[in-house]
């Protein structure tokens, strides 16, 4: 929980995630009584800096969209908050605000969706999605705000001669360029980038990559990426948070992350990603069984059912979140004894990255 | 002799704006328990040519050119494209002899039928066991394909299992009949990492252990790096390399395979930027004879890429590729081993 508790302080921070829980109550029978919930989002600490790709991984069921839409207030959570901060500095407790309020600080994060092809209006034009977030946030009008559209659009390699043509005319990629400059056309601090590239053919998808990291260097924007992809999650994040049912269970660098995993399911997910080169010959950690029910966790810690390492005490208490070493974060009663390897990186020693 | 020798398969649709040519040409073996991939991005045409290989095709689609011999079990050989489409050799050979594995289990399925029932169905068809003995076999297949408690599962319906489970039922359906090549859909892009490896793992287990031959059409290149014997690159409807695996990830011939390569982060090797392939593949109507890649290629030759099609040249032992750049044996411009 250490480094979670000082984010208002850090003025690097622009986004902050406190203790964000969703439950989703099952509701069955002829009066609709509250029979159980599923543990959607169970107490789950972040933060994002500025200018930073904080990316989430796990899998499907793993909680990672809910708390993605949570984050932009979608959904309601159940408890906890979100903080972002917002023009002039100062925080704004996201999951108090109403009305005004939390419109004016709408403009500041925006999300980015999986499926280009039912993410847009088929019957708005371009010029009219990109301007609408300006025209809905009252940021401009006009002239002014025409102008502001094509300038995204030029951002996101499109031109005016796309302005006024319907999303059918467009490749999935270009749709996606569409979306990248919807999101954008407001100046945000933050977007949330829900599964953005998964949907795209791999040779998009490094055009879609790079337009991200091009953005993010010219515009200081943070972003929450959103993926399964671990190879890409590994190219564009400077720090990976991990979830399992719900819960985050690792948060680290990503080059920590991914040449010295601590938490016996990232070790599994790494392991589990086929890699494109043959002659790289890995042991395979094959995990038994499924991811657990978020409706109906296992005791203790929700991964020991599959986890090789499982001990007794892994059965019955659940592990604490805790920094394991400095902005490395881990849930597991093994991880000081555990030697975990992830067969992803070669012995070469990587670059540094350092968030622009 | 191989399991199954296409040859230049074309599969055409005839659309209101134009004839699609998605499979335009398309030759591909398969050998005894040899698993071969198919890899291309959307609209490449790997799909259509698997449908077209299990005579799947509707209209306005039509196979116009080409034959699938096959070899059969019992030592015969057909041409799986010249029987009728509803000619009872043709239904011995679909999920008896080829079988398909597609890709949304979910679909896949008839929602309203048990695990069981279906599975069964298809071995009654087949062959000629009794009921108990049908019964006992599904039992067996969905227990050799990793699902947990086969008695209970046998009597459920789709919905109440997990996508891994159904991928799994699916597969033991695709087994019933011991065929000698399952063709796989993009078997497990639906599927969560940690789900993926286990399907992966149980065919290549299958495989090995069943002499199974598969031809696996994907777009993910992990997979097919590590499951993989041989893949054949499509683009636009025809295959433009082909190779061993080894020979294709360490020096891919033509510019749209290295390219392609390039594109996908690789893990443990960060760049700061990926390389991109500039543009979108062009809509398949109407074409001029030229090279596909070519309003996409960085190496273009003018007045020669877009006067004609190139032919697939064996370029060394067992590497096919189809590209002007080796016309005369030239060696590739760009060093791979560099990168």
């Amino acid at each position: 929980m250490t480094g979670q508790m000082s984010d208002e302080t850090d003025d690097r921070r622009v986004l902050a995630v406190d203790e964000l829980t969703k439950f989703f109550p099952i509701r069955k029978g002829l009066w609709r009584r509250h029979s159980a919930v599923v543990r959607a989002v169970d107490r789950v600490n972040l933060h994002v800096d500025k200018g930073e790709t904080l990316a989430l991984v796990g899998e499907s069921g793993s909680g990672k969209t809910t708390l993605g839409r949570m984050i932009v207030r979608a959904i309601e959570p159940t408890s906890g908050r979100v903080k972002l901060r917002g023009d002039d500095e100062d925080w704004l407790d996201l999951t108090a605000a109403e009305g005004d309020q939390l419109r004016a600080a709408r403009r500041n994060f925006h999300m980015i969706f999986q499926d280009p092809y039912s993410s847009l209006d088929p019957r708005m034009t371009v010029q009219d999605i990109v301007l609408e977030p300006l025209i809905h946030n009252h940021l401009a009008r006009g002239a002014v705000a025409r102008k502001r559209v094509l300038e995204t659009l030029e951002l996101v390699g499109l031109s005016s001669q796309h302005l006024h043509r319907y999303p059918h005319a467009f490749s999935g990629g270009q749709r996606q360029r569409i979306g990248i400059a919807r999101s954008l056309v407001c100046d945000p601090k933050l977007i949330v980038c829900d599964e953005a590239v998964s949907a795209l053919d791999v040779s998009i998808q490094a055009q879609i990559l790079n337009l991200l990291k091009d953005l993010q260097a010219r515009l200081g924007i943070s972003y929450l990426f959103i993926a399964h992809d671990l190879a890409v999650v590994e190219h564009i994040a400077h720090r990976v948070a991990v979830m399992y049912v719900g819960q985050l269970v690792e948060q680290a660098p990503t080059d920590e992350l991914f040449s010295r995993p601590r938490h016996p399911y990232t070790e599994a997910l790494l392991s589990a990603a086929p890699i494109p080169e043959p002659n790289r010959h890995r042991e395979r950690i094959v995990l038994r069984g499924e991811v657990a029910s978020p409706s109906a966790p296992p005791s203790g810690c929700y991964f020991h059912p599959r986890c090789p390492y499982a001990i007794d005490r892994c059965r019955v208490e659940a592990p604490v979140w805790r920094e394991i070493s400095p902005a490395h974060h881990v849930a597991c009663h093994r991880a000081d004894e555990l030697t975990l390897t992830s067969g992803w990186t070669d012995p070469e020693p990587h670059a540094t990255k350092v968030p622009v | 002799m191989n399991l199954l020798e296409l040859q230049d398969l074309k599969t055409y649709f005839f659309t209101d704006e134009g004839v699609v040519k998605a499979v335009d040409g398309v030759s591909l073996s398969v050998g005894e328990r040899e698993i071969v991939g198919v890899i291309g991005e959307s609209g490449c045409g790997k799909s259509t040519m698997a449908h077209s290989l299990l005579r799947l095709i509707v209209p306005p689609g039509e196979v116009v050119q080409g034959s699938a011999v096959l070899s059969r079990k019992d030592g015969g050989t057909t041409d799986v494209f010249s029987l009728e489409p509803d000619s009872a050799e043709l239904r011995s050979i679909r999920g008896n002899e080829i079988s398909m594995i597609f890709q949304e289990p979910m679909t896949s399925f008839s929602p309203v039928h048990t695990i069981g029932f279906q599975i069964s169905e298809m071995i009654g068809l087949h062959t000629d066991l009794k009921p108990a003995e049908i019964r006992d076999r599904v039992l067996e297949l969905l227990a050799r394909v990793g699902i947990s408690s086969p008695e209970q599962r046998y009597d459920e319906y789709p919905h109440q299992l997990s996508g891994g489970m159904r991928q799994r039922a699916m597969i033991a359906m695709a087994l019933g009949c011991k065929p000698r090549i399952v063709v796989a859909d993009e078997p497990t892009t639906a599927l969560d990492v940690t789900i993926q490896a286990q399907i992966l793992e149980l065919l290549k287990d299958l495989q090995e252990q069943e002499e199974l031959s598969a031809i696996y059409i994907t777009h993910n290149l992990g997979v097919v790096a590590e499951y993989v014997d041989r893949v054949y690159v499509m683009y636009l409807g025809r295959v433009v390399e082909s190779a061993s695996t080894e020979q294709l990830f360490e020096k891919p011939l033509h510019p749209y395979t290295q390219k392609l390569l390039r594109s996908v982060p690789r893990p443990g090797k960060r760049v700061d930027r990926l390389d991109v392939i500039e543009g979108s593949v062009p809509t398949p109507i109407g074409l001029p004879p030229q090279c596909g890649f070519v309003s996409r290629c960085p190496s273009a030759l003018e007045g020669i890429c877009d006067g004609a099609v190139p032919a697939l040249t064996e370029v060394e032992e067992g590497h096919f590729v189809r590209c002007f750049l080796y016309d005369e044996q030239q060696e590739p411009k760009d060093d791979w081993a560099d990168v």
